[in-house]
């Protein structure tokens, strides 16, 4: 086996963690009460069209899209609309929210229920964006972007290559591995619809070389069909990285502030995939997912199918119960995820764990004198200078920022992880990035 | 109430630390240590000492009461420092010297610039280069080494192979001439020649930097650029007139040459920041050294070179930025 298809800059090793990559997915039960968050996509909030008091089914329109870059969001169960109101979510504001008394589980009759897979394609590919875009369905890698915009090149651009991200470089995450394991003729199904969509002959599904079983399995999927290619590659973070995922599969570089349909790419996470297969195949929009609840002293790290709108507290008591030393809470793996305030925090699209961190893991270090190593500058895998466009941001010089490409960050963490004098490079750059948007949206 | 930890991403750390590197350094530089102390004995002892409790010191006195910063004495940077100071010092300097040195190099070369990771010169050389226009007498009597097993004979201080070479070029010598004074290759790469403590055994030197590569602490770049430009130059004018000029191995092995290019060249805190700039840096490095040494007035000229260069690091960084992601 020659050398491995990676990234050509930077890029890190962390420890990988896959406590879960051997738990089997589990449906975990409907909860008693759903709170579904209107802002669940990249963009715009959806607007309900519900109201209190008002009886849902499963499957059901609750909230549709507000603009280009939103979606419509479903109601993940049935029951009566208790109210609408700002619940806290995994931003750890309070924001609007459809709240669900859960009444049995009353399924849209529209709905493909059964457990038979449909391989035969017959819609063509307007009807299939229009279908994914009904479904609600967003990237479910966590970036939550609108599925059905990316299916969408602008005039003049053509998409050249579908490449599938099976990659999950996060460390601990388990959900996408188990996905393709369990489901991955679904997938392959979802692919071929993507393809479909696109109008494009060659897809990629990119898989890291730690899911060796994944690889085989996914390879034995598509044997004898030379249109869809599993490729191997390295452990590496973040491989799974837009850009990064782009450059290994097909060594393309996506130009600075442009999106990969300049170079002919779309990619879409396998749970997209098995999202657009349930959607477009069955009837089904994106109403439930699979969640890794992980961590070093949970009892028992699971992958979880989860329906939208469950608390993350539900899934953390299936995994037999929140830890006593657990420190901190991470919705998300450990390099990108987001710090959770309360197990009140709904499950939403673009979940794709929770990973709770013992207390002696949960403090950051103690910040010392940056010592020039360039270890951030040596990692990064866009080629830029954390250590300069962070004392930039603390200096208050986002001129300085902006011309030394801040906007390029993808806020992958991986200088703030190597770095030796513990500086928090990571929040500064965030900061650096906020106020250099803000110039740019100014100027324009 | 929320009993939470809350912090931005990410949320794991590798386990590097500035403590870890320090202390890797003095561990590479261990090898040199024990060869100094072997050939160079007690006195050598002497020298460390003096050169690690004064420069503690000083650390700790300046950040206490001057700077009133937290204090940065355990981080291992005021050792790494103590210990390239006394490798660059010869191993019969006066105590007392040996305490100004320290002085110049935490105090003026280190903390004035406002502590760790803020100082432009490497502060051990600004220490070794103020020492030696300050005292000149004593910082070139260079002590033969003896192997400590030979017992304590008495010391005989004698030339360095590169000021033998200086003064016997500029009396109208040449090089053949001058051979059987001056070291064989064995005899340099082990290190029996005079010099200061750590410019002794090339050996050693080496087996520090191969361990400092493997525990990336420093990276090819420089080193290699650096001794690269030195064979190249030196090679060029050698070829050219061997009777003249000395060959390539022979400016490896002597002087500062190792030392600079494996412990102090590479000094993160005053190197540039990217691959690219490194290789530059250690091209004008190599080059400022073999000018100095073939027309200058010192026979030794890595430290004037390495602290020239130290100089340009700024510019450098502004010119020499990483391959960025996306951008033709």
């Amino acid at each position: 086996m020659g050398i491995l298809r990676t990234f050509a800059l930077g890029g890190i090793h962390p420890a990988e963690n896959k406590l879960s990559s051997n738990a089997p997915i589990e449906t975990i039960a409907v909860p008693k009460q759903a709170i579904v968050p209107l802002g669940q996509n990249l963009g715009a909030p959806s607007k309900p069209i519900v109201k209190k008091g008002d009886m849902v089914k499963v499957g059901q329109l609750l909230a549709e899209a507000s603009g280009f870059i939103s979606t419509p969001i479903h109601s993940p169960v049935s029951g009566k609309v208790f109210k609408i109101d700002n619940a806290i979510d995994g931003s750890g504001y309070k924001r609007p929210a459809i709240i669900i008394n859960v009444e049995g589980d009353d399924w849209d009759e529209s709905i493909d229920t059964s457990t038979n897979i449909v391989s035969e394609i017959t819609l063509d590919s307007k009807e299939i964006i229009e279908k994914i875009k009904n479904a609600g369905v967003v990237g479910m890698g966590g970036a939550t972007f609108p599925t059905y915009v990316k299916l969408m090149p602008p005039p003049g651009k053509v998409a050249e290559f579908l490449i599938i991200n099976g990659v999950e470089c996060e460390p601990y995450l388990t959900a996408d591995h188990r996905l393709m394991l369990e489901k991955g003729q679904e997938i392959i199904i979802g692919t071929r619809i993507l393809m479909k969509a696109l109008n494009v002959n060659k897809a990629f599904i990119g898989i890291e070389n730690n899911k060796p079983d994944a690889i085989n399995h996914m390879r034995e999927l598509v044997k004898s069909q030379n249109d869809i290619e599993i490729q191997t590659l390295k452990v590496q973070y973040p491989q799974g990285g837009e850009k990064q995922l782009i450059k290994a599969s097909v060594n393309r570089e996506v130009p600075s502030g442009k999106l990969p349909i300049e170079v002919g790419c779309v990619v879409q996470n396998v749970g997209t995939a098995f999202a657009v297969y349930e959607a477009v195949q069955k009837n089904k929009p994106l109403i439930e997912r699979v969640v890794t609840v992980t961590g070093k002293a949970v009892k028992k790290p699971s992958n979880l199918l989860a329906r939208i709108g469950t608390p993350i507290g539900e899934l953390i008591e299936f995994a037999e119960g929140l830890p006593d030393n657990t420190g901190k809470m991470i919705g998300g793996g450990p390099m990108m995820g987001k710090a959770i305030t309360s197990l009140e925090v709904p499950i939403v699209k673009g979940s794709s764990g929770i990973l709770l961190m013992k207390k002696d893991e949960s403090s950051r270090r103690t910040e010392s004198p940056c010592i020039r190593c360039s270890k951030c500058t040596y990692v990064c895998p866009m080629g830029l200078e954390p250590y300069l466009l962070s004392a930039a941001s603390k200096l208050s010089n986002f001129e300085m920022a902006e011309n030394e490409s801040i906007m390029d960050c993808i806020e992958c963490g991986s200088c703030q992880y190597g770095c030796p004098a513990g500086i928090p490079l990571l929040d500064y750059l965030r900061l650096g990035k906020l106020k250099v948007g803000q110039i740019l949206r100014n100027r324009k | 109430m929320n009993k939470f930890t809350v912090s931005g991403s990410p949320h794991i750390h590798g386990d590097e630390s500035t403590k870890k590197i320090m202390y890797g350094v003095v561990i590479a530089m261990v090898p040199t240590m024990l060869f100094s102390i072997y050939f160079f004995g007690v006195d050598a002892i002497r020298v460390f000492l003096i050169a690690i409790v004064a420069s503690l010191f000083f650390e700790w006195v300046i950040q206490k009461y001057l700077i009133k910063g937290a204090l940065t004495i355990n981080d291992g940077s005021a050792l790494v420092t103590a210990i390239l100071l006394a490798l660059n010092l010869p191993s019969n300097l006066p105590s007392w010297i040996i305490i100004i040195g320290a002085l110049v190099a935490i105090g003026m070369a280190k903390m004035s610039f406002g502590g760790l990771g803020k100082n432009v010169f490497n502060p051990a050389l600004v220490a070794r280069v103020f020492l030696l226009v300050s005292f000149p007498v004593q910082m070139t009597s260079w002590p033969k080494p003896t192997p400590i097993t030979d017992g304590l004979a008495d010391v005989i201080t004698g030339a360095t192979p590169l000021g033998i070479l200086k003064e016997g070029l500029g009396a109208g010598k040449t090089v053949s001439e001058l051979t059987p004074e001056l070291p064989t290759y064995t005899q340099g790469l082990m290190g029996e020649m005079g010099g200061s403590m750590g410019e002794v055994s090339a050996l050693a030197l080496i087996l520090g930097g191969i361990y400092m590569l493997w525990k990336k602490i420093i990276t090819w770049h420089i080193p290699v650029s650096m001794l690269l430009t030195v064979a190249i130059f030196s090679g060029i004018f050698w070829g050219v007139d061997p009777e003249h000029y000395a060959d390539p191995v022979f400016h490896m092995l002597t002087g500062g040459m190792l030392l600079g290019a494996i412990f102090m060249a590479t000094d993160m805190v005053t190197s540039p920041m990217t691959k690219g700039g490194q290789l530059v840096f250690g091209f004008g490095v190599g080059m400022l050294t073999i000018l100095i040494r073939m027309w200058g007035a010192y026979p030794e000229g890595v430290s004037f070179a390495i602290l020239l260069m130290n100089s340009t690091v700024p510019l450098i960084n502004k010119g020499f930025k990483p391959s960025r992601f996306g951008k033709i």
